[in-house]
């Protein structure tokens, strides 16, 4: 079976412990987590986990069947590129004087439609959200100048499908 | 925390009692029906063993000599009582202690919980005295743990802990709670827990799933069922024996399955895995449909997964989402309960026998009689066998005994030989293979179940593991028995060494102790065997005596174990000799 990307969605109550007991999952075996996002959820009280990997469906259906068993996971789904909507988010610190003296920079920033933050006397901030081949391209056109600091975020993703993690709740309400 | 007023209020609304919460963790267990558990005291858990000291009427603590002696005697009393086991230790090592036997009951499925001791909530994170993150270092291998910091999380985290280690598929929780906790106050109130809104403990039975259940195995010419512990763990023995019995069909046990049927039940047909029987393992390649109850197709048992039953369809009944498809793609899952999806199944399974088919499992036997069976249990050679030792057990006791065995060469002719009439009667280490669980384990068994014959069956290895609790048996004045099968070897890796390296003895070979001496140094009656006439009196003897009892059985030291699957190999493959 061939490796894909595939991003797995985590719908969990708030615990302290639950990240380590994910990230065991992925550790025992061996399957490297390329990002990792956690944040609330649509729902009050539910936080969202969104993992990237990239692996075999096969593995990824055994890693969301270990995560889905935790108690504390409501539910877990998994979706390959093409069923989500998602980005990235990057910040670029440049040294200042580059702006002036380089005129390449300003065309980059205007073609990729990235964002000043900051300016100071002595760096600016750029800001990117996209996909990743659109981060990693702005880096490349970039780095001949010198990049101060570069940081990427996790992936964050929407499904095109449906969640359905408030009918889950609810029946449980109702149990 | 909720605010202080709003608490006194539904204090006084509720009629609770101000209690602290070292008094509380007593009060929980209690509510939960304990009254008996294992630990050892340690100065972060010592203001509940004050409590435990003013509640010693109602709620008997047995000091074990060692922690891991404590949570391995709290799962023999869970798997032999189908009651959750409860364990305590201190901060620090005596929680690390834990450790072993929470992986065992993680990968066996054994309600247990475990309390521990930890350091004042101030100090967490300073590498304090007797500090260590055992919710950390325990994560892997609990259904769910807990570090309680203040005490009126108490009842609540108590409560959940006991719901979700017995419920759905059963595991071992650990709740650790620092000794601020246990100091401070709180208004007590105590609710069982009924449920966790993210945890589905018993997925409900697809009506679909079985009707096309039935379907397949009314309609299969060579159906097989191979039962695990899940039908012990879901109370499912009378809707199992009642399906075999409509159905027709040979039945096997995976190791933790044994003793769900009958040992001589005709349709019975005996153990796979790597050293079960002969037929099931063979004839798994040749049935038409598989029915798997409450197993979950441990490498041991299925060999090469690539030559595993290709040709046959795969039910699974299993009631963990996670097992299903996990190391063998199914065809069809049943999801649930194993009693309830059983029950669902029965009235819709035709009367039927399949005789030709169970003929092959006899033909079988009778091949592995010939090659192996004779002579394991009725030997001309002077050494004595495991195996007659074990058959002389199962005379003696009338096959009424809980059978508890350790792991190694003497676990596996225990499993193959021992018979039952009883379920919940094999207690052993099967997923972890750990080494030194028998000893403690048997008094957990015992205390569990004070008016069944309680029989350990251990290895000169395993035995020295955790012989520290001879101490325990000994001030407990607990009646097991206690066989030691001595081959002055570590035999199961010298077996493996014989047959796959060469006969190069690394490190198996045991220089013992006088092992009588030993426990007689606990004032345990004791006894050693190793001439075959002197077998019979002394296990007879061993069996009549009302107390405590220890025999040594020198065994021939270099017998294999057989038949045998070689690691990596299919089922097919399977050795005789």
């Amino acid at each position: 079976m061939e490796k894909q990307w595939f991003t797995i969605s985590v719908y969990s109550e708030n615990h302290v412990g639950l990240l380590h007991r994910i990230s065991g999952i992925f550790l025992k075996r061996h399957i490297n987590i390329e990002s990792l996002n956690v944040s609330k959820s649509e729902i009050d009280d539910v936080s969202k986990f969104t993992i990237v990997v990239y692996t075999t469906e096969r593995w990824t259906t055994h890693i969301v069947a270990q995560i889905e068993k935790q108690v504390e996971v409501i539910k877990a789904y998994y979706h390959t590129d093409d069923e989500t909507i998602y980005q990235e988010s990057a910040l670029f610190k440049i040294a200042s004087h580059l702006l002036f003296d380089e005129r390449q920079i300003q065309n980059i920033i205007k073609d990729s439609h990235s964002q000043i933050v900051t300016v100071s006397r002595d760096f600016f901030v750029l800001a990117k959200t996209g996909r990743r081949h659109e981060i990693d391209q702005m880096y490349q056109e970039l780095e001949p100048f010198g990049i101060m600091q570069f940081v990427r975020s996790g992936r964050i993703t929407v499904t095109k499908a449906e969640m359905p993690i408030s009918a889950l709740l609810e029946k449980f309400q109702h149990a | 925390m909720e605010p202080v007023k709003a608490m006194k209020k539904q204090a006084a609304e509720t009629k609770t009692v101000t209690i602290t919460g070292a008094e509380a963790i007593i009060h929980c267990l209690l509510a939960e029906g304990v009254d008996l558990l294992y630990g050892y005291p340690g100065g972060a858990i010592m203001p509940v063993y004050d409590e435990l000291y003013k509640f010693k009427d109602r709620l008997h603590h047995v000091l074990t000599r060692h922690e891991q002696g404590a949570v391995h005697a709290a799962q023999g009393y869970a798997r032999v009582s189908g009651r959750v086991g409860v364990a305590m230790a201190t901060s620090g090592p005596g929680a690390t202690n834990l450790v072993t036997g929470l992986a065992d009951a993680q990968i066996d499925s054994t309600p247990v919980v475990c309390i521990t001791g930890q350091v004042p909530r101030h100090l967490l994170g300073s590498d304090a005295f007797q500090e260590t993150d055992i919710v950390g270092i325990s994560t892997p291998v609990t259904k769910w743990n807990y570090q309680v910091t203040r005490a009126e999380e108490i009842p609540e985290i108590m409560a959940k802990a006991f719901y979700i280690a017995r419920s759905g598929r059963p595991g071992p929780v650990l709740v650790d709670i620092t000794k601020n906790a246990q100091f401070d106050t709180l208004e007590f109130e105590y609710k069982p827990c009924r449920g966790v809104r993210s945890y589905t403990p018993n997925p409900k039975p697809d009506m679909a799933a079985i009707e096309a259940a039935a379907e397949l195995i009314n309609t299969a010419k060579k159906p097989y069922i191979i039962y695990g512990q899940g039908v012990i763990l879901g109370e499912a023995e009378a809707e199992l024996n009642a399906l075999v019995e409509k159905s027709g069909i040979p039945a096997a046990w995976t190791i933790l399955g044994l003793s769900a049927m009958d040992s001589d039940h005709p349709l019975n047909v005996g153990m796979v895995g790597m050293h079960g029987n002969y037929g099931p393992n063979v004839l798994t390649n040749e049935c038409d449909v598989l029915i798997a109850i409450g197993m979950r197709f441990d490498d041991r048992v299925t060999g090469n997964l690539e030559t595993y039953a290709k040709q046959a369809k795969v039910i699974h009944f299993e009631i963990d989402p996670a097992e299903v498809d996990k190391n063998v793609k199914t065809h069809l899952a049943v999801l649930g309960n194993a009693k309830e999806t059983l029950s669902l199944l029965l009235p819709k399974i035709k009367k039927n026998s399949h005789e030709a088919w169970l003929a092959e499992f006899h033909k079988k036997d009778q091949e592995e009689f010939n090659a192996v069976i004779d002579k394991d249990l009725n030997p001309t050679k002077p050494g004595l066998t495991m195996g007659e030792v074990v058959a002389e057990i199962n005379r003696a006791t009338g096959h009424k005994a809980v059978i508890v065995s350790d792991v190694g060469q003497h676990q596996m002719i225990a499993c193959r030989y021992a018979k039952f009439r009883q379920s919940k009667s094999n207690i052993t280490s099967g997923g972890l293979g750990t080494m030194g669980f028998a000893l403690p384990a048997a008094i957990g068994a015992k205390m569990g179940a004070p008016e069944r014959e309680v029989v350990a069956i251990v290895g000169d290895g395993g035995y020295q593991m955790n012989i520290q609790e001879l101490g325990t048996i000994f001030q407990t004045k607990t009646p097991v028995k206690i066989v030691v099968l001595n081959n002055d070897f570590l035999g199961m890796v010298r077996q493996w060494q014989e047959l796959f390296f060469d006969r190069r003895y690394a490190s198996t070979i045991m220089t013992n102790p006088d092992f009588v001496k030993i426990a007689e140094g606990y004032h345990i009656k004791a006894r050693r065997v190793d001439a075959r006439e002197d077998l019979s009196a002394a296990v007879t003897e061993m069996i009549a005596c009302p107390d405590a009892y220890f025999l040594e059985v020198k065994v021939e030291k270099e017998d294999n174990v057989f038949p045998m699957i070689p690691s990596g190999a299919s089922v097919s493959d399977i050795r005789l000799k």
